[in-house]
């Protein structure tokens, strides 16, 4: 009698809406906390072993790991309507946000001060952009193959100006193979 | 700055959709290169322009690489906007995709660990090569990359919201260029 709980899928506006919402007040990271709040805790529309699976893809994935969630949740709610719809949700509004605020800004750059208040927003954001360094350093095993890769990259990268995509290409192959290979 | 506009849609397309699928990690990681492909490689914003660049992506809601969208848009207005959004966002839709509609049938857990866990030194050798980067090209001097460290302090050990962290950085500068004028 009881109804098994299965999740209900959402209407593809609604879908839309929530993600546009997400997208519009999401501010600086934190956004896998909302998404898992609305869409497994408050509209259940998801298990969360279903999101919590979609996450760690999204995050081994290249990508911005937002997008990447809402294309993924997408497609299990709706197919591929859904991950249009998740994948245009989540980029669009916001979009157009900063290409607004590009305007307004690029009209006050005559004005020393606005150079001046951006290199204030800047240096506050490396701030940001290091804690997240710091945090994901923290997440690499304490091993000296990893380390070593880890460093690695960061000297091809920073210090020798070596094209990111070859680097990426060549530390992620040794690095995934080898994990593969220890786990045995 | 001499290319013509379809060159340069071109040129956006060419560079930002290799990059697109090496951001591991998040789009925090390809900065580094952005930088390098934007500034020193095609000369499409000064170093001033790119960092003030950075600063509104970081103000903006949504993803940070939508910093992307903005260059794409000084570069060569609507349609370079649309370009680059395309070119950063859409390979890796793909193949999020294609992951999406085969992971459901696939076991395989050992190779998703192996993917998941090997990457994790490559992403974090990436975000640290990108601030590196960016405390290069930052204006201010010390008294930035004080300001930047002290940000991060307090991210790392409070729950604070970055946006908030964000502002007063901006008022720390505009307070101290008032005083300075004074």
């Amino acid at each position: 009698m009881s109804e098994p709980e299965t999740p209900s899928a959402p209407s593809c506006s609604r879908l839309f809406l929530v993600f546009t919402r997400i997208a519009l007040t999401s501010f600086g990271g934190g956004v896998s906390g909302w998404l898992l709040r609305e869409f497994v805790q408050n509209r259940k529309w998801m298990t969360q072993e279903e999101f919590l699976n979609g996450l760690s893809i999204s995050q081994a994935l290249p990508g911005v790991n937002v997008k990447n969630m809402a294309v993924w949740i997408g497609y299990r709610l709706l197919g591929w309507r859904g991950a249009v719809i998740g994948f245009v949700g989540i980029i669009v509004p916001p979009a157009i946000v900063i290409v607004l605020l590009g305007t307004v800004f690029s009209s006050l750059s005559r004005y020393p001060l606005t150079h001046i208040a951006l290199t204030g927003a800047a240096a506050a954001a490396v701030g940001l952009s290091l804690s997240m360094g710091i945090t994901a350093a923290r997440a690499v095993p304490r091993k000296a193959v990893p380390i070593s890769i880890m460093a690695g990259t960061f000297i091809a990268v920073a210090l020798l100006h070596w094209p990111l995509f070859w680097v990426v290409l060549a530390a992620g192959f040794v690095s995934v193979a080898y994990t593969y290979a220890a786990a045995s | 700055m001499s290319e013509s506009p379809h060159t340069s849609l071109l040129s956006l397309l060419a560079v930002f959709a290799p990059l697109s699928l090496v951001t591991i990690g998040g789009g925090q990681s390809a900065i580094a290169d952005i930088n390098r492909q934007v500034v020193d490689v095609h000369q499409w914003l000064s170093q001033a322009q790119f960092v003030d660049a950075f600063a509104i992506s970081r103000m903006a809601p949504g993803p940070g690489s939508l910093l992307v969208t903005l260059i794409g848009w000084q570069v060569a207005g609507f349609w370079g906007a649309v370009v680059a959004t395309l070119a950063i966002f859409g390979p890796t839709t793909f193949l999020i995709y294609a992951v999406a509609h085969m992971w459901s049938r696939n076991g395989g857990a050992r190779w998703k660990r192996a993917l998941e866990t090997g990457l994790r030194p490559v992403a974090a050798g990436m975000i640290l090569a990108s601030t590196y980067v960016l405390l290069q090209a930052i204006d201010g001097g010390w008294f930035a990359r004080a300001v930047a460290l002290a940000s991060t302090a307090t991210l790392l050990l409070t729950r604070v919201n970055p946006l908030h962290l964000i502002g007063a950085g901006v008022a720390i500068f505009v307070g101290l260029h008032a005083i300075s004028l004074a």
